[in-house]
């Protein structure tokens, strides 16, 4: 397995949040329908997630541990979905977890063999987070079919490292959990791909922006939120306004002046 | 690419493949059909027609997707080609 791109490992900028040498990490694992996030997950944490050739199987999340160099890591199996535009409750799912929750690595699981499409979950989940690992899995399908990918140039490209497995096989697994490790603990430093809008459109979202951040502060995606408040996205708004409701009460109820936030349902 | 050609997917036959132009729908269900691969620019194979000719399966990026005349008659596109004998993939 090769090191990742000297551009996005800078060992001296320990930013933020300083972890202790035994923290416990949660892991999210996103991804298209049929790309192997079950079978992945069943191979890190050793228990045995429903996995099949029909897409679809996971539909609600399911959870699991597994060590690694002292650390646990709680793993997220999400279910598969096309898109986190809260088309479904599967999509609500995967989304709710992945900005409220916030885990400390979202992993986005890739099928080698079918890049183009992934790429539009890939892209999704890249301007809603800043910790995302690509896991481009089923390589040996790929290899088969004679798809050669380049990883590197990907990782340059996309701002985030990249790594390739073949899940089914147990390849590149204790490579995964490394660069897992490196990114739980700020060790790699990503400058995710974010799509730049016309001037007219960035305005716009600037200006929600700003609302946003004054709202919610840094604790959701607020570039992210104000794309999707400017695409009348109801099934967020319904989510936020949820959140904010649950939180007003906690904040009646203990008499704190501390600005409303979004909790977890 | 000029307009004349342009026609609806439903009006597509097995084995015909449509380059997409534009989309009609909007709101979620455009959303939705864009995230399948429904993109200006993709194409888009027919593949069958159910028995009662609703849905039709389309093939798009590597993936086979029915769609229901509602949605399909809302996307439009050019017709580059007609494949004899489909690759699986
Ligand atoms: N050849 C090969 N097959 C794999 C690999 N990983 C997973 N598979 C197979 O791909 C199929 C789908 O795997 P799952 O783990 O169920 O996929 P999933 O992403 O959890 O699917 P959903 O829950 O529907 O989103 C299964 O038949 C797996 O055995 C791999 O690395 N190589
Ligand atoms: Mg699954």
């Amino acid at each position: 397995m090769k090191p990742l791109p000297s551009t996005h490992t800078h060992p001296r900028s320990l930013k933020q949040h300083k972890k202790s040498d035994d923290a416990t990490f949660r892991i999210a694992l996103a991804g298209n329908p049929n790309t192997g996030k079950s079978t992945l997950f069943n191979a890190l944490t050793g228990l045995r997630q429903h996995t099949g050739n029909w897409p679809g199987k996971t539909v609600i999340h399911a959870e699991g541990t597994y060590s690694y160099n002292g650390n646990s890591y709680t793993v997220i199996d999400l279910p598969g979905t096309y898109s986190l535009f809260s088309n479904s409750a599967d999509e609500e799912v995967a989304r709710d977890c992945i900005i409220y929750e916030k885990p400390d690595v979202t992993v986005v699981v890739l099928d080698a063999t079918a890049m183009e499409r992934n790429m539009n979950l890939a892209l999704q989940v890249l301007e809603m987070a800043d910790r995302v690992v690509l896991c481009i899995n089923l390589i040996d399908e790929a290899k088969k079919k004679g798809i050669h990918i380049n990883e590197k140039r990907l990782s340059k490209q996309l701002g985030v490292p990249v790594v390739k497995t073949s899940a089914r096989n147990r390849e590149g697994l204790s490579h995964l959990q490394k660069v897992i490790k490196e990114m739980a603990y700020g060790k790699i430093n990503t400058n995710p791909y974010r799509i730049r809008y016309s001037d007219e459109l960035e305005e716009k979202i600037s200006a929600i922006e700003e609302t946003v951040l004054s709202t919610f502060g840094d604790r959701l995606p607020s570039r992210w939120v104000a794309l999707r408040l400017l695409d009348g996205d109801q099934s967020l708004i319904d989510s936020l306004q949820h959140r904010i409701e649950l939180r007003r009460k906690e904040v009646g109820a203990h008499g704190t002046d501390e600005p409303l936030y979004p909790v977890e349902a | 690419m000029s307009q004349s050609h342009i026609i609806p997917l439903t009006e597509g036959l097995p084995g015909q493949t449509i380059r997409i132009h534009h989309l009609t729908l909007e709101g979620t269900m455009r959303r939705r059909l864009l995230d399948l691969g429904f993109v200006p620019g993709s194409d888009v194979t027919v593949l069958q027609r159910s028995p009662l000719g609703d849905p039709v399966a389309f093939r798009v990026i590597h993936t086979t997707i029915a769609l229901r005349k509602e949605e399909s008659s809302q996307i439009y596109g050019e017709l580059i080609g007609s494949e004899k004998n489909e690759t699986t993939t």
